[in-house]
């Protein structure tokens, strides 16, 4: 089977300082896959050669079969590649609604059009309701985004990324900086998200994320330390040496 | 029916402020004052463009008066020179200062932020000395004289109304295209290349190719604006290129308010009356024009238009508030 993500020998360096080293990474369809490791392991960095941020200096990444190494970021969504970033990125001065409506349009032919209005693309605004209703925002669709808590801007990246009908979702903590209601309410909707799409996630609550994941791979100095199911990553003495610390 | 209300109020405000400019000529009186109606709207048109740029993409640029001298330029020796008519002189200079727009984007557009502002420093300047040092062509310092008007459908545009009425005309077509333009999915995709371009391509989008779009559409309207000016001035010198030209308009779209439709429209005609008419009462009137820049910098940060929108909404929600505290009183009171 064709995995969803395969990653091979990926090296990645800034000036002397080698952030990953030779990672090597599959993910399975539908899997949903945890990266772990302590500050500084390289997992955003490597979330961001996986999304095209920045560019490898040598190895490969496919997705479902196709090699994206050498392909933009924006090649790479329209491949099906979604993600939320750790510190929130969204359009501050427009309304929830709008934020979505930009995701939907990344995906559509319809953002090269020259005339018309937002406003009057119907079909674009049903489908960006039921992305914000499915995250439990609809009732705000028309705020402003200075006008929301922290968790729903969280919920709100969600939103845009699903919105997106992603093959492949990145999600890097997506729980950091939420209370515990707003932790439960994030869990569910995750665990809500149909097994067509692929997640990849960092996420430090163990509790939530050792739940969540089929499988993990632990990341230390840019390097794979181990990888595998829940148990053989937890049991592995590595696993409590670098991160677990217990 | 509140948002009906609004779009009224907004439609009615635009047709009102188009019937007093299409009279301008039949109120204002003289001459002089229907020049400066016409020199307003050309340095509309070309803050509009300059608009596009910094308030729509987020990309300021001091290279932009070149567009403006580049299109002038090249209509002027056409007909100057090849004895080409007015009509297909005017639109190759719209399609070479375009095509140049489009080139040089390839080269700005690899950086953005000051790298960006910095080349197109560069490219203005490159343009500036051209025109200064290749006198067999552009006249040198001397410029190119005896540009004449159009005479569409045989109307007499030397006639001081008849070009203001022109001018007017194309500046409406070209406003109207701009506003169209901002409000679509395209102009939604590029405000959006403005606020967080990382996001944008993660959506999907093609960062560098819509503003290279934006670049090259910016430098049309700006070399829609350099024919009004050769028209008007029926002279060009490589003034109409330079930094301190770039500048200006710069300061027209920041004092007006970047990213709006009527900001650049009224920084323009703040300008260019300041110059025009103040420098009829005061000697100093470059430094005036510096002290209402500091008053709109710290007064209005994001320039007139949205300045004026924001006290507007206070007063309306000021007003709403004392209104709705006076109907409570009386229906507490026995």
């Amino acid at each position: 089977m064709t995995a969803a993500l395969q990653i091979t020998k990926l090296v990645k360096a800034f000036g002397g300082l080698q952030v990953t080293r030779g990672v090597d990474l599959s993910v399975a369809p539908g899997e949903r896959h945890l990266l772990i490791g302590p500050n500084g392991a390289g997992k955003t960095t490597l979330f961001n050669l996986i999304a095209g941020d920045i560019g490898a200096d040598s190895g490969s990444i496919s997705v479902f079969g196709r090699d994206v190494s050498r392909a933009s970021t924006a090649a790479r969504a329209q491949l099906g590649v979604a993600r939320t970033f750790q510190i929130v990125t969204l359009f501050g001065n427009d309304t929830l609604l709008h934020n979505v409506q930009l995701a939907l349009l990344g995906k559509s032919p319809l953002r090269w059009r020259p005339w018309g209005s937002l406003s009057a693309e119907h079909a674009l605004i049903e489908r960006a309701h039921a992305a914000l209703a499915a995250v439990g925002l609809a009732h705000k669709a028309h705020l402003s985004l200075q006008q929301t808590s922290y968790g729903e801007k969280r919920r709100l990246e969600i939103a845009m990324a699903l919105a997106q009908d992603p093959q492949l979702l990145l999600l890097d903590e997506p729980l950091a900086g939420l209370s515990a209601e707003e932790r439960d309410t994030i869990h569910t909707l995750l665990g809500n998200i149909d097994r067509s799409v692929t997640i990849l996630m960092i996420e430090h609550d163990m509790e939530f994320a050792l739940a969540f994941a089929d499988r993990i791979t632990l990341l230390h100095y840019g390097e794979v330390i181990t990888a595998g199911t829940r148990a053989e990553v937890v049991d592995d003495p590595r696993t409590r040496e670098i991160y677990l610390g217990h | 029916m509140k948002d009906g209300g609004k779009f009224v109020v907004k439609w009615a405000a635009l047709t009102l402020l188009i019937l007093v400019l299409a009279t301008l000529p039949l109120w204002a009186g003289r001459d002089y004052a229907i020049n400066i109606g016409s020199q307003v709207l050309i340095a509309a048109l070309f803050a509009l463009s300059l608009n596009l740029l910094v308030g729509y993409a987020g990309l300021t640029s001091l290279g932009h008066a070149g567009f403006l001298g580049m299109a002038a330029y090249t209509s002027a020796w056409l007909m100057l020179q090849l004895q080409w008519g007015q009509l297909p002189a005017a639109a190759l200079a719209l399609g070479i200062t375009t095509a140049m727009a489009a080139l040089f984007g390839l080269i700005a557009l690899r950086a953005s932020g000051v790298g960006f502002l910095m080349i197109t420093l560069a490219f203005g300047q490159i343009l500036w000395g051209i025109a200064y040092r290749w006198a067999g062509v552009t006249g040198g310092d001397n410029g190119l004289s005896g540009i004449l008007r159009p005479a569409p459908f045989g109307i007499d545009l030397n006639d001081a109304s008849h070009f203001y009425c022109f001018v007017l005309l194309v500046f409406l077509i070209v406003w109207a295209m701009i506003a169209v333009w901002v409000r679509s999915p395209f102009g939604a995709s590029i405000r959006g290349t403005r606020d967080q371009p990382r996001r944008m391509r993660t959506l999907g989008y093609n960062v560098w190719l819509i503003r290279w779009i934006t670049f090259t559409a910016s430098g049309f309207v700006g070399a829609v604006a350099g024919l009004m000016y050769g028209y008007y001035q029926q002279f060009i010198s490589p003034h109409s290129l330079s930094l301190a030209n770039s500048a200006e308009m710069l300061l027209m779209v920041i004092a007006g308010g970047p990213g709006t439709l009527l900001g650049p429209v009224v920084g323009a005609a703040l300008v260019v009356l300041l110059k025009n008419v103040a420098s009829g009462y005061v000697d100093r009137w470059i430094t005036l024009l510096g002290c209402v820049f500091l008053l709109i910098v710290l007064f209005v940060p994001n320039g007139i238009v949205p300045g004026v929108a924001q006290l507007w909404q206070r007063l309306r929600a000021r007003r709403a508030a004392v209104t709705s505290s006076t109907s409570r009183s009386a229906v507490e009171a026995p």
